[in-house]
């Protein structure tokens, strides 16, 4: 178990590597000159290239990742030619916009997107993976036709559509409450909830239709295996048969679904947040698209990619765990 | 194991409702037995459904194809502002009932500006098909390309490849896609770099089903049979491997087709995708959303249409699967491989 | 009333009959054989004795009476007191038929728990006690272990286990030896047969091998096409059948002590091998410590050392059990496979260091049957095109291929004019026809035949080996025959080798290696091999027992 997870975090770093490296390199050979934009109008040859010193951008590309790849791991220091900024580890560098360091502004959208995931989360599981246990348990037409419909509208509507209707059913159209905006968990839980509602709503919708298809496959074709076969040969009841024998194997393809779209959402869930105007990873990726802000759009990036692979490995983890087939050894 | 099982393969295997011994076998290979192609299209044509959407995506498209004919015959286009048609007085509300619909201005115009909505409704359905129609076809191409690359070439051109498509396959593509359009220059035609950037980073799914249908044909004795004809290695490939590909990559393509759609007007709703004046459906609904109350029918028209489009596409997907391969139970009333990756339409 | 009565019935799938009015009954203690090939409904009856179809759609009419129980008619309840209680049910795949994220212990106790209402600790007990039962080792320790982690023999012994949990009256074996090697069959049999000598369980053995069934029941039913052909005592069946298809049955099952008519002679040495290895990476997780880490594995030897001559004109029998590396040796005669090192001498030629261009000419003289009729033919492209693509790669086209192909289909029994059909409208045996037709298309010197009938049903076994007969003669073919069926092999071939593990244990002619083997391991397939007479399967049995208590006895001395 521990060579597995061993070589699961060294192939995780090296994954992460390869990314930080195709990320940097694509953002920052990119043809446009950064340092022009921070220079504002009016800028001159001597002033330019005080800027281009500053940012860092006057050195060769692999010099600029390397020194990025340095203030990650051990911190940099920015030089202005006046005065030095010591930028501590990890380091992402300050966006060309605000000066703002981009690690805090980065962390300090990562309760959005926190939110928004988890309840979101918790709504599509339970209507996702409830639709689907039922409809693989009791097969009539009904449940056939509610899983159809539920999943026919999940692939078809785009997450802002779903969002875009409720907003405007509830908040325009009846009234019911207010257009939703953002309040910390920490400074009132009850407003936190009632403003994430309708976000979480619109995403849960979306997502468990795959979960309700993924839970109703998973738990048919293991039904119709043969060890399944034996359990009836050796008179257990159908309810042991799906409870004691079936569900664990059917659920395991779903957890590792949910660990990978966990780390996709966490990384950003910018169609959420722009139909609902919060301020999460996604809308600040947009934003600083928008203005060039090339270290943000680094870091958002970055961060991005950190919880897909984290979630990949969790993923495999979790698989490794729950199927004593696979070696772990 | 190196080998097969050698013991007994075929056990007895009396399946209820198995002929006689001198009965043919049915078939077990990855992509069943050859599908007829009357057969596929008997089967498209019995399906209610599929011929239902094949119908609406047949008029979507003669929509699209037929925009400027349409404009001209409504007398409009998509880009004159009419300053008359809306009131000031309320910031840009259209003037009379249902978004200021009228003789001359069929479906309305735009709040703010009094732009034509058919004309930019039409004008963006050809923006939506073709970028998302591109953007498959880079998907196919470069899918099968580096597919047939991992299956066929040496174990270290698989690991990497593979690596590669599990890099591509978990990468949040919308986000890469929305920092991509930072970094390339303004002069670029955007539906082209819309339809290179959906395509590049979408190839990975596609690789991997074609890696997969590669590797289990190569391995299967009609394959080893040509290889001892003395044959060439591209002959072998031509014509014992090709022609079983063409079955799942047809059925992958017109799924990836809708989400295709949705990533299109997912990027226009960021504000990423074309830029103004071109108009595209995505960006209409990002408009939109400060004219709820006054002007609802500006909202809901983009979105049905946007929706209508996806439905169908994904419907006739899930028909044409069916019908190359009646046994593949739907996606839509069974799901699909297990350990799946998300699809692009559910990304948030 | 008898244990088990079964009167006039019929189970049919979408108004097709798979059994087609049966019956039968059996006695507490007594032992059945339910024998026939594919597609005769043998297995469907099996499933049917414990109401397994309810729910999946056929129609079950006539009565079954299992144990005073009703099961056509029984509540879902009542059937369920009966399964696994009073009739317990083996199958054929110990692997699938064993809930893998489930200790094996745990399912047993699960099964005891459910029909005694025991408690946790005492099923547990009885579990550990059952597996003891049927030859498990430390069988307290290993109840804890999952089902990958058992060999596929101790599979099959947990399953049985599972079906002794609660010491039922009838067991119902459906194949249950099919997917086993030889050696293991013998093993399982003998448990199965020692079972029901000391319990005095009544057992109905459902198989396609008539030899399995000799040594191990007392009467025996004959089925075809969902019908009885012919019943009766073990030994009058097998040894006078009055039936038609009995007879044709019994005399194409290859037997080990059949006449054998091989015309032999001093022959010139057409391939050799020398010191041919293979080896493979061995699957992940079977290597230890850092250097798996790092990459460096495990190595799985395939082919280990393997030296041997095949002389012009001859056939050369290999056998061996799964995993001895035999069909792997049958890829790199043909050069399908690339062997690690060693030598392949053909025609002067060192094939083993050839590369695929130099082969390319030499491909013509090297053709191979392949096992599987199902995955060897292109299903997209009719069976003409199949046989006519190694002519076409050799420059024949037009009418004078047409013609070709026509005489090669005609000449291994099937019509010319099926140049256009497709594989999925021929039988598994026209099939492996077309296969031959293809290997004889460029008429070569040596054609490797990869367990070219293990797929196939007794009678059309014997046809295509009877063919493959007449080809060799005809066209003075060199053949390698690999089989994991000592009798096929025996019939066909002029020598044998013996593969175990990648490495030859034995290499002689048939009469050295079949009358006076020298080898303990040839020794015991042969032993292990079923044969047709109810008293000599007894002789052999009891041989068996002695040499086993023989081993165990030195295994304490020493």
């Amino acid at each position: 178990m521990i060579r597995f997870l061993l070589r699961r975090t060294v192939s995780t770093v090296l994954v992460l590597l390869a990314m930080s490296a195709v990320i940097y390199v694509v953002f920052f050979a990119a043809p446009h000159d950064p340092a022009v934009l921070v220079c504002g109008k009016g800028c001159d040859g001597a002033r330019l290239a005080v800027v281009r010193h500053k940012l860092g951008t006057d050195l060769p590309v692999w010099e600029q990742y390397w020194q990025f790849l340095h203030g990650l791991v051990a911190g940099r220091s920015f030089d202005s030619g006046t005065d030095l900024t010591r930028c501590a580890a990890p380091c992402l560098g300050y966006s060309f916009q605000t000066d703002q360091p981009v690690l805090q502004m980065v962390t300090q959208r990562i309760p959005v997107d926190l939110s928004l995931t988890v309840g979101a989360m918790v709504i599509w599981l339970v209507l996702g993976v409830g639709t689907g246990l039922l409809s693989a348990l009791r097969r009539g037409r009904l449940a056939e036709r509610a899983l159809t419909a539920l999943t026919l509208a999940g692939m078809s509507t785009p997450v802002f559509l779903i969002g875009l209707m409720l907003v405007m059913l509830f908040c325009a159209y009846l009234q019911w409450m207010p257009f939703p905006s953002f309040v910390p968990f920490t400074d009132d839980p009850g407003q936190w909830a009632a403003n994430l509602v309708l976000p979480w709503l619109s995403l849960a919708l979306i997502m468990s239709a795959a979960y309700a298809r993924m839970t109703r496959s998973s738990l048919l074709e293991t039904l119709a295996e043969d060890h399944i076969r034996t359990n009836r040969a050796y008179g257990l009841s159908e309810r042991r048969i799906v409870f004691g024998h079936a569900l664990r194997g059917a659920l395991v393809p779903v957890v590792t679904m949910l660990a990978i779209d966990v780390g996709q959402i966490l990384g950003g869930a910018m169609l959420t947040e722009s139909v609902f105007g919060f301020d999460g990873l996604g809308r600040l990726l947009v934003n600083s698209v928008n203005q060039i802000d090339l270290p943000v759009v680094v870091g958002v990036t970055l961060f991005a990619g950190f919880f897909i692979v984290i979630a990949n490995a969790v993923a495999d983890v979790l698989y490794a765990l729950a199927d004593p087939r696979v070696s772990v050894a | 194991m190196s080998e097969t099982p050698t013991v007994a393969q075929r056990p007895d295997g009396s399946e209820p409702g198995s002929e006689g011994p001198d009965a043919p076998v049915p078939g077990r290979e990855p992509s069943g037995p050859r599908p007829d192609r009357n057969q596929v299209w008997r089967r498209l044509r019995a399906d209610r459904a599929a011929v239902a959407a094949l119908v609406v995506v047949v008029l979507l498209v003669l929509m699209a194809v037929a925009a400027p004919l349409i404009c001209a015959l409504e007398g409009q286009n998509a880009t004159t502002f009419h300053n008359n048609l809306i009131d000031s007085a309320t910031g840009g509300v259209p003037i009379g009932p249902f978004g200021g619909a009228s003789g001359d201005h069929w479906l309305g115009v735009e709040p703010g500006t009094g732009r034509d909505v058919l004309a930019r409704l039409v004008d963006g359905a050809q923006v939506s098909l073709s970028v998302s129609l591109g953007a498959t076809v880079v998907q196919i191409a470069l899918g099968v390309l580096v597919g047939l690359a991992a299956g066929l070439g040496t174990r270290t051109v698989d690991t990497v490849l593979s690596r590669a498509m599990d890099l591509v396959i978990a990468f949040p593509s919308l986000v890469f896609a929305v920092a991509l359009m930072a970094v390339v220059p303004g002069g670029f035609p955007r539906p082209l770099l819309l339809m290179l950037v959906i395509g590049i980073l979408g190839w990975g799914q596609t690789a991997r089903i074609v890696r997969g249908q590669v590797l289990s044909l190569r391995g299967l004795d009609y394959v080893a049979a040509a290889r001892l004809t003395g044959a060439r290695r591209h002959r072998v490939a031509r014509r014992e491997i090709l022609p079983a590909l063409a079955g799942p990559v047809i059925t992958y393509g017109v799924l990836q087709l809708p989400a295709n759609v949705t990533q299109e007007a997912g990027l226009s709703f960021l504000g990423v995708g074309v830029r103004p004046p071109t108009p595209s459906w995505g960006q209409m609904l990002a408009s939109a959303t400060d004219w709820f109350q006054a002007d609802p029918s500006y909202v809901l028209l983009p979105a049905a249409l946007l929706f209508v489009t996806v439905l169908a596409f994904t419907v006739l997907g899930e028909s044409v699967r069916t019908a190359l391969d009646p046994r593949a139970k739907s996606r839509l009333r069974a799901g699909i491989e297990r350990r799946r990756k998300r699809p692009e339409e559910a990304q948030a | 009333m008898k244990l088990l009565e079964v009167a006039d019935l019929r189970v049919a799938f979408d108004g097709v009959a798979a059994v087609d009015g049966l019956s039968f009954d059996l006695g507490a203690g007594e032992s059945l054989g339910l024998v026939g090939e594919s597609g005769s409904g043998k297995s469907t009856v099996a499933l049917a004795l414990l109401g397994l179809h309810r729910g999946s759609g056929a129609e079950v009419t006539g009565a079954v009476r299992v144990d005073g129980t009703d099961v056509l008619a029984a509540t879902e309840a009542g059937l369920r007191a009966l399964r696994g209680a009073r009739a317990a049910m083996v199958f054929q795949d110990p692997l699938s038929a064993l809930d893998p994220y489930w200790a094996i212990g745990d399912q047993i106790a699960e099964v005891h728990r459910v029909h005694t209402g025991s408690s946790r600790r005492a099923a547990h007990e009885r579990a550990v006690q059952v597996l003891d039962r049927v030859g498990i080792p430390d069988a307290a320790r290993r109840a804890k272990s999952h089902p990958h982690e058992f060999s596929g023999g101790m599979r099959q012994r947990a399953l049985i286990a599972m079906a002794l949990a609660c010491s039922p009256k009838l067991l119902i074996a459906d194949e249950p030896t099919t997917a086993l090697d030889v050696t293991v069959q013998a093993q399982i049999l003998d448990l199965l047969h020692e079972l029901r000598a000391e319990d005095g369980m009544a057992l109905l053995l459902v198989t396609h091998d008539l030899g399995v069934v000799a040594g191990n029941t007392d009467r025996v039913l004959v089925m075809r096409d969902g019908r009885a052909v012919e019943r009766g005592e073990v030994a009058e069946v097998l040894g006078a059948p009055r039936e038609p298809y009995t007879r044709e049955l019994l005399a194409a099952v290859p037997r080990l002590d059949s006449p054998r008519e091989r015309p032999d002679g001093p022959k010139d040495v057409l391939l050799s091998v020398t010191d041919l290895h293979r080896h493979y990476p061995a699957p992940a997780g079977g290597t230890a410590g850092w250097r798996g880490l790092l990459g460096a594995r495990a190595k799985l030897r395939a082919v280990d050392g393997v030296s041997l001559d095949i002389r012009r004109g001859e056939t050369l029998g290999v056998v061996g059990e799964s995993g001895s590396g035999k069909s792997t040796l049958g890829r790199l005669l043909v050069r399908l496979a690339e062997p690690t090192s060693g030598e392949i001498r053909f025609e002067g030629e060192d094939l083993a260091r050839a590369s695929e261009r130099r082969l390319r000419p030499l491909r013509r003289d090297l053709q191979m049957v392949f096992q599987d009729p199902v995955s060897s033919l292109n299903p997209r492209r009719t069976i003409g095109e199949s046989v006519a693509d190694p002519l076409r790669v050799h420059g024949r086209s037009g009418q004078q291929l047409k013609a070709e192909v026509g005489e090669l289909l005609d000449r291994v029994g099937l019509r010319p004019d099926w140049y256009q059909r497709y594989p999925h409208e021929l039988s598994g045996g026209q099939r492996q026809r077309v296969g031959i037709a293809r290997a004889l298309a460029l008429r070569p010197k040596l054609i490797v035949c990869d367990e070219p009938v293990s797929a196939l049903d007794v009678t059309t076994q014997a046809q295509v080996i009877r063919l493959l007969a007449d080809l060799q003669a005809e066209f003075g073919l060199t053949l390698v025959f690999i089989a994991h069926d000592l009798a096929v092999v025996r019939q066909v071939s002029d020598r044998v080798a013996v593969l175990r593990h990648g490495r030859i244990v034995e290499l002689g002619t048939v009469d050295e290696v079949y009358e006076s083997p020298q080898h303990p391991y040839t020794r015991g397939l042969l032993a292990a091999v079923p044969v047709l007479d109810p008293a000599e399967a007894d002789s052999r049995r009891a041989a068996r027992a002695e040499l086993r208590g023989r081993e165990r006895a030195a295994a304490l001395t020493a």
